[in-house]
């Protein structure tokens, strides 16, 4: 198949084409810019809808729209502006809503810096928006990987009703790299009978709405919800893993950060540290189970690599627990992590737990 | 036998939640005559909003789409886009509409989305109880502005209808009420025009009925009917604000 270089936010607005999408609705926000800019020109090209929203807030209520009367929809943003879009994020959850939202974090907490970072760890794998909720959470760590989850972060979202998020850093985002477009095998999803697309001589009307206002059937509403997190979490569980089998430290990294804990993984084996690397695709699920696996075995300790003060570390601990030792080597605020930082922190830590 | 009334089929065989007086349920049956009479029932798609009318789409016979506060006309904006050729409206009181939703309806009008609002505009908050809207009047009373509102305290309403009328976008405006049978016929004809400009393409359609809460204005129904064509039509003029072909 033909290799192609395409820029990150590029390719993630041509996969979403390609993978159906039929609106796309955004507001500019740096470093995401080119996916609306691609969209704006693209999209209508497909048959599809774009619209420039006048707020993240409007933008989501537009895929909120799109959703409810049945079409695959999507947005983007970075980190403040996803902020925004929790309200419609949850809105979503509740009148059991498809649709793919786009996080191309940068450093926070406010305005932050528009550098790479992953500081919107927590915010998007514990329910950013109100209520008591879980979303499917898909976070590649190059083009490639981008470009595929993009098709089944819409099956994904269409299989069980429920938004779906693609978690990417800046760099992820702004980076070229050559990828393949794969033929993508759709799974079988459910017919769309619910969405409020006109009667057309259905007997009775559907109405989308997140609002119980009996508390007993709002808790009924909540537990279907939670049956559903709970297959989510059964089913749709992906991570990597690079020599971890032999592994007398595992570094634990997602996104750009795993690529350069690969890189110091290499140089840590060639130093005589058996590390290897265990990289979650999904950040939600978490793989909680295959980490707890691997605290079990011969390891040992893990460490956590983010571009963040520690988010994602917090699931390694609750996977782990006391069986082995938990390091954590981040930096934020938009800065990314050399490999040889990444390298010398595993050494520490190794010294730590050896 | 003949037939001399019967409810529209663009409502739902169902008892309305609406207090007694408000004029809701009046709007909701004008609505859905003119659906009904349009023949549009059965490909017409309603975004109701938080608010009293939050359960519209147990009531509007239509597919009926809920949105969060202030934001049905972006979800009606998606909707439209993506079904051009069916008949899309936003149902939305003045909290809704003129508050937490202000960004979305002017963006609306502004990029002259061919959809209808309906704008309910009672000059309070009704199911919250009672607080003062950007719609109260200066000296009424709200249970945010127990003393009556001020315009030192929270300046002057807002005429929506008016200020989205400055937009290229928005085609046709008109001001009706429902609060007797000449005014619910002009309030009908207004709602049918707004429908078939929405459906001609011609751009945004905008009806604001000024309605009556007797409950919230602590009134009884005729004292309500009253006070609205005194005070609420004195400050917002009935009639057609904007109608871009006739100009």
């Amino acid at each position: 198949m033909k290799r192609e270089i395409w820029k990150g936010s590029e390719a993630i607005a041509e996969a979403a084409i390609r993978a159906g999408c039929r609106g796309f609705f955004g507001y500019p926000i740096t470093p995401q810019n080119e996916i609306p800019e691609y969209m704006s020109l693209k999209m209508p090209e497909s048959g599809g809808v774009f619209v420039q929203a006048e707020s993240e807030l409007a933008a989501i209520n537009m895929v909120y729209g799109a959703a409810a009367s049945g079409m695959r929809a999507m947005t983007s943003s970075s980190s403040p502006g996803i902020s925004l879009k929790q309200e419609g994020i949850s809105y979503m959850v509740g009148a059991e809503l498809p649709g793919v939202i786009v996080n191309v974090m940068r450093g926070g907490p406010g305005l932050g810096s528009i550098q790479p970072g992953q500081s919107d760890y927590h915010q998007a794998t514990r329910g950013g928006g109100n209520g008591d909720y879980r979303m499917v959470v898909l976070a590649p760590a190059n083009l490639q990987e981008a470009v595929d989850v993009m098709a089944d972060a819409f099956d994904i979202a269409d299989q069980y009703r429920n938004p779906v998020m693609v978690l990417a850093d800046g760099l992820i985002g702004q980076m070229m790299e050559p990828i393949v477009w794969k033929e993508h095998t759709p799974r079988v999803l459910p017919e769309k009978t619910w969405a409020a697309d006109g009667r057309r001589g259905r007997a009775h009307n559907n109405f989308i709405t997140s609002l119980l206002l009996e508390a007993d059937a709002c808790e009924k509403r909540n537990i279907g919800l939670k049956a559903k997190f709970d297959e989510m979490e059964k089913n749709e569980c992906r991570w990597e893993e690079v020599n971890t089998e032999d592994a007398e430290v595992i570094l634990v990294a997602y996104g750009t950060p795993a690529r350069i804990a690969l890189s110091a993984a290499e140089q840590l084996r060639a130093q005589g540290i058996k590390a290897g690397v265990l990289r979650p695709i999904t950040v939600w699920p978490f793989p909680h189970a295959r980490l707890r696996e691997l605290a079990e075995g011969s390891c040992r300790g893990f460490l956590a690599v983010e571009m963040s003060q520690g988010q994602m570390v917090d699931d390694v601990r609750m996977a782990v627990g006391e069986k082995k030792p938990v390091g954590f080597y981040g930096r934020c605020g938009g800065v990314v992590p050399t490999v040889s930082e990444v390298r010398l922190a595993a050494e520490e830590f190794f010294k730590e737990v050896q | 036998m003949t037939t001399i009334y019967r409810k529209s089929t663009g409502l739902q065989d169902t008892e309305l939640h609406y207090c007694p007086g408000c004029s809701h349920g009046t709007v909701h049956k004008l609505v859905a005559e003119v659906l009904e009479e349009m023949n549009a029932v059965d490909t017409s798609i309603c975004i109701c909003p938080v608010g009293c009318a939050v359960l519209a789409g147990n009531y509007f016979a239509c597919d009926t789409i809920e949105a969060a506060h202030g934001r049905a006309p972006a979800v009606a904006t998606a909707v439209k886009r993506l079904h051009p050729d069916q008949p899309v409206f936003t149902y939305q009181g003045d909290g809704d509409l003129a508050s937490i939703g202000a960004a979305e309806i002017v963006h609306a009008a502004m990029r002259g989305e061919k959809f209808t609002t309906i704008f309910i505009n009672n000059a309070i908050y009704g199911m919250t109880g009672g607080q003062m809207a950007p719609t109260t009047l200066i000296g009424q009373r709200a249970t945010t502005a127990p003393l009556g509102r001020t315009v030192e305290q929270a300046g002057s309403p807002i005429r929506m209808a008016e200020m989205l009328s400055t937009l290229d976008g928005l085609v046709y405006a008109e001001r009706v009420c429902v609060t007797d049978i000449p005014h619910l016929n002009k309030a009908k004809k207004a709602i049918r025009k707004a429908f078939q400009k929405q459906m001609a393409g011609e751009g945004f359609t905008f009806i604001e009925v000024i309605a009556a809460c007797p409950t919230n204005w602590g009134m009884d129904i005729v004292e309500a009917n009253q006070w609205l064509m005194e005070h609420m039509a004195a400050y917002y003029p009935l009639g057609v604000i904007k109608d871009k072909e006739a100009e």
